[in-house]
């Protein structure tokens, strides 16, 4: 199935939703993707994937509450669905394997 | 207050938001940017923020964040498009009477808006063969004496600022002078032809792009005594022969060598001339004249600038005002101004005097746009108001349509679409109007033929199908947004007569509009023609009746007046310099005996010996002039009262005026004659000239032949077969004096048959849409007036009962634009004419009572019809 793959970006992003729990709205993802990645972080980029990942099922998404801040908008917080936590690990896994079978002097002689 | 601006994001651009985004994805979007502002705010300033936000507001403008039913929508109604042009021509066939009155009116009007169209067209393509098009500037000046401020412009400048230009200046590339009059009889072998031209130099050649044939133009005109043709010129001159080098003689005097043909002058240039003579001719020529290079002598030259790709205008101009400063001085109690006009605005641009050839000027543009706009809306609310009258039919079909599915804009597309159909519809006989119209408005005025071609290019073409297009939707936008709020279900159940019947007020305030609009045209048309023949007929202090003018164009008068004496109708002839009151001045310098200080420049005119009695001038004291040898020295003037009071001489009394001794011209001159004062200028020009009348030289240009005849054509074909034996060079050339005075009243005659014209178009324009009004009002009352007439009602009575709105309405109007229009013409048209006539009650009345009965008898008819309709045929369906 192609929503299964996902690309290196799309994977930060769905990461990123899964460590922030219940705090996973775009700006904040886009953050902490700046911090931690030390790239500069493009807020319609993460918007857009962010899209991308709920047409493919591997996110969903709900209203906040309104506050005060950002003139009174809800923001739309993040969760990760089953089938993004599968293709999370369909992604670990598939490096893993390809960790555990690498001989460990290819990387040294470089 | 301005904290509070820059801390929140531009408005425009969350509005730009929403109207893009897709409605999920908006309020978290919103958001998100408000948040990223909030950010940018603190961290980079208010400023940036909001540069930042523009940006990203843009940046999201994107495939998955644009509503997807906008492209839904536009393919409906690209699909509909074909719906939309069934229904609307099957609607336009099934409302003949509407239609024809829309499409007639609106053709009528476009007609109008072709017109200037085009002229804006030809207009705007002027001059635009130069090269240098948007780098020409022309040097214009203002003459100001003592502080007698003269607010008008001149084309013109002195030689001696050309000069300075060229020679002190920086800043620019080329500077050519022009000076006019290089005009004459020119002739090559046997053969004689009248030219005329201009004299300028080499750098004419550089700033103008007109490309040489034949010659160098970088000598051409460097010489003295050189010239250049057109090539038409060069053809008729020397046929087939290559004109280089060749020597013609101008006016029986100077040798001129030809060193150049230019191409034919493009039509649409604001400069023509037929040969052109080297600058440095004069240098030759006017050696001994004083006021060639004289400060103050800005009546003769045309100074054009090229400047650089990226000009410093302002830095020309205070170099021009600095060079004021210097030069004024030089003549007594004189200030000249100085500016750059560039070469795009001399034909639209304000209308200055001494223009080297014709041109349109702005007041003549605005005031056609503002008549078309005017004529234009008239149609334009016919059809909207029509329209919307017939939403009672129209509103079923809106409601089914909403019913069956159709959103807000597919009703809208259908309305905007059957008005453009119409307004296409309209293009179509305007396009014929149009061409039938074009000669006539074209010779309305001999300026105007010269101007303007009004030819239909593809270009053209696309303009007008751009502009129907264009009426089309402003006429249909209201009808249509009207249309398009209908509520389905009230309609469907008969309910929409609430909403209806509040919006009559729009549509009463639209027709009073409508008929105060064509009664101010009308009634100031009247007045125009009131002023018009008042200036014709007015008293100019001398009789013009039954006097032909015939120009001599240099030939011997002597020879020409014996064979018109032997002509019977011939009654008395007289010479003279100019032919008065038709806008030609001539002016001399006088000073006053009692004070040698004190001179003036006064008008002038030279006359013989017969003229004063021919015209019946009033003499008040003293003699005309006796006849004088050609030899003689000129010691005798005569003079009017003006005269004797600007210098007061003798105490102001005619008769002991007699014999005092005046200088006029640096020559001491004896009065012999006083004369009643008259009108020098035209009739519409302030009266009160002084007056100085000269003998006649050698050379006179006009005979004036005093005649009775009771077949003029005849006579005057006789006079021409007695020209052509003695000249066959010129074309005889001879107009009867009250045709010369109707002649300086053509730019009014124009104006008057335009705004005439266009009155008439608005009166029909606006009795169409009462007529649809009329006609939609009674149709839809016919029940009623049918059960009052089974009542009892008398016609009269039913005639009243349904006109009576129309007539209030039409009080109305005539309430509004008759005081308008007095007003208007008292306070601020007729105040700049001077010897005007009155404005009288009659002319105002006159042109309200001729369109309000047009309206009446409509209202009357069409009401009577339904009033006499058989009750019983409208009854019996119920």
């Amino acid at each position: 199935m192609k929503g299964t793959n996902i690309g290196e970006f799309e994977e930060l992003v769905l990461l990123t939703i899964a460590t922030l729990v219940s705090d996973a709205y775009s700006v904040a993802i886009c953050d902490d993707l700046e911090s931690r990645t030390g790239r500069a972080v493009k807020l319609g980029v993460v918007h857009s994937v962010l899209n991308r990942l709920e047409e493919k099922g591997l996110a969903k998404s709900k209203l906040g509450e309104a506050t005060n801040t950002r003139g009174g908008k809800r923001k739309r917080y993040y969760t990760v669905t089953n089938a993004g936590k599968a293709a999370l690990l369909n992604a670990k896994e598939l490096r893993d394997q390809y960790w555990n079978i690498m001989p460990e002097l290819s990387l040294k002689r470089i | 207050m301005k904290e509070n601006k820059n801390d929140s994001p531009p408005k425009w651009a969350a509005r730009l938001l929403s109207w893009y985004c897709k409605p999920e994805l908006l309020e978290d979007l919103q958001g998100d940017l408000n948040e990223y502002f909030d950010r940018n705010v603190k961290k980079k300033g208010a400023r940036r923020a909001r540069w930042i936000y523009v940006a990203d507001v843009f940046k999201f403008f994107r495939l998955y964040t644009i509503r997807k039913l906008e492209f839904i929508n536009l393919l409906i109604q690209w699909i509909m498009l074909g719906s939309y042009i069934k229904t609307s021509s099957r609607s336009l066939v099934r409302n003949k009477l509407f239609s024809t009155i829309n499409i007639f009116g609106l053709a009528i009007s476009m007609t109008v808006g072709l017109i200037l169209i085009s002229m804006l067209s030809d207009i705007y393509s002027y001059d635009k063969f130069n090269e240098n098009y948007s780098n020409v500037y022309r040097v214009t000046s203002r003459y100001q004496y003592l502080d007698r401020q003269d607010d008008d412009w001149y084309a013109t400048t002195s030689l001696k600022a050309g000069k300075a230009i060229q020679e002190s200046f920086t800043g620019y590339e080329s500077v050519s002078i022009i000076r006019r009059g290089f005009d004459g009889d020119v002739k090559y072998d046997e053969k004689t032809v009248p030219l005329t031209g201009l004299y300028t130099d080499p750098n004419f050649f550089k700033v103008f792009t007109f490309p040489m044939i034949e010659g160098n133009p970088e000598t051409a005109l460097k010489n003295p005594f050189t010239a250049v043709l057109t090539e038409m010129t060069a053809r008729k001159l020397f046929g087939d022969k290559k004109a280089l080098g060749e020597t013609v003689i101008l006016n029986n005097d100077k040798e001129y060598t030809i060193t150049g043909v230019v191409k034919d002058i493009p039509e649409f240039s604001h400069m023509h001339f037929e040969i052109l003579a080297s600058l440095t001719t004069r240098e030759i020529t006017e050696k001994e004249s004083k006021s060639e290079l004289a400060w103050d002598n800005v009546w003769n030259w045309w100074v054009y600038v090229l400047m650089p790709e990226r000009p410093d205008l302002n830095g020309f101009k205070e170099n021009l005002d600095k060079l004021s400063a210097t030069e004024d001085p030089s003549v007594k109690n004189t200030h000249i101004e100085m500016k750059l006009q560039p070469l795009s605005e001399i034909m639209t641009g304000e209308n200055l005097s001494n223009q080297i050839g014709r041109t349109m000027g702005s007041t003549v543009i605005w005031i056609f746009l503002s008549l078309t706009l005017v004529v234009l809306l008239s149609a334009v609310f016919n059809y909207t108001n029509l329209s919307i009258a017939r939403a009672l039919k129209r509103s079923k079909e809106v409601g089914i349509r909403k019913v069956i599915g159709a959103a807000k804009g597919n009703v809208l597309g259908q309305f905007v679409t059957e008005a453009v159909i119409v307004a296409l519809l309209s293009l179509v006989s305007a396009v014929f109007l149009f061409i039938f119209l074009k000669p006539y408005f074209l010779t309305l005025n001999p300026d105007l033929q010269e101007l303007l071609k009004l030819n239909i290019t593809p270009t053209l073409t696309l303009y007008f199908i751009l502009f129907a297009v264009f009426i089309g939707i402003v006429a249909g936008i209201f009808p249509a947004l009207y249309f398009s709020k209908i509520n389905a279900v009230q309609v469907l159940k008969g309910l929409s007569q609430v909403r209806f019947a509040g919006r009559l007020t729009t549509r009463k305030v639209l027709i009073v509009f409508q008929y105060c609009i064509s009664l101010m045209l009308i009634t100031g048309t009247l007045i125009m023609y009131k002023q018009y023949h008042h200036f014709l007929d007015y008293d100019l202090g001398y009789n013009t009746k039954d006097i032909l003018n015939i120009r001599l164009q240099g030939n011997n008068p002597e020879r020409l007046m014996k064979e018109l004496n032997e002509l019977p109708e011939v009654k008395a002839i007289s010479q003279s310099g100019i032919v008065m009151s038709t806008g030609t001045y001539w002016g001399e310098n006088m000073k006053n005996p009692n004070d040698p200080s004190d001179s003036a420049g006064v008008r002038m005119n030279r006359i013989d010996e017969n003229y004063l009695q021919l015209h019946d001038f009033h003499l008040l004291a003293g003699r005309t002039f006796n006849f004088k040898p050609k030899d003689a020295v000129e010691n005798e003037v005569i003079v009017n009262e003006q005269i004797l009071k600007r210098f007061n001489i003798a105490d102001r009394i005619p008769s002991k005026a007699i014999g005092q001794v005046v200088m006029v011209d640096r020559k001491p001159m004896t009065i012999i004659g006083v004369i009643k004062d008259f009108q020098y200028g035209r009739a519409n020009n302030k009266s009160g000239d002084e007056v100085a009348m000269r003998y006649i030289d050698d050379k006179p240009d006009n005979l004036n032949v005093k005649f009775s005849t009771n077949d003029f054509p005849a006579f005057n074909e006789k006079i021409k077969k007695i020209w052509k034996r003695m000249d066959d060079i010129h074309q005889y050339n001879a107009e009867l004096y009250e045709d010369q005075i109707k002649k300086g009243f053509q730019g009014l005659d124009a104006s008057m048959k335009v705004a005439g014209f266009i009155a008439f178009l608005a009166i029909v324009i606006a009795s169409l849409g009462m007529l649809g009004m009329v006609v939609f009002t009674t149709e839809t009352r016919i029940k009623e007036v049918s059960i009052r007439k089974v009542l009892g009602a008398s016609e009269g009575k039913l005639l009243y009962l349904l006109g009576k709105g129309f007539f209030l309405l039409l009080a109305i109007a005539a309430l509004i634009a008759l005081p308008v229009t007095y007003l208007f013409f008292e306070m601020v048209m007729l105040p700049m004419i001077a010897n005007r006539a009155p404005i009288a009650i009659n002319e105002m009345t006159l042109g309200v009572l001729a369109v309000l009965l047009i309206a009446l008898i409509m209202i009357a008819i069409q009401t009577l019809k339904i009033a006499r309709t058989n009750p019983a045929s409208v009854l019996k369906n119920e």
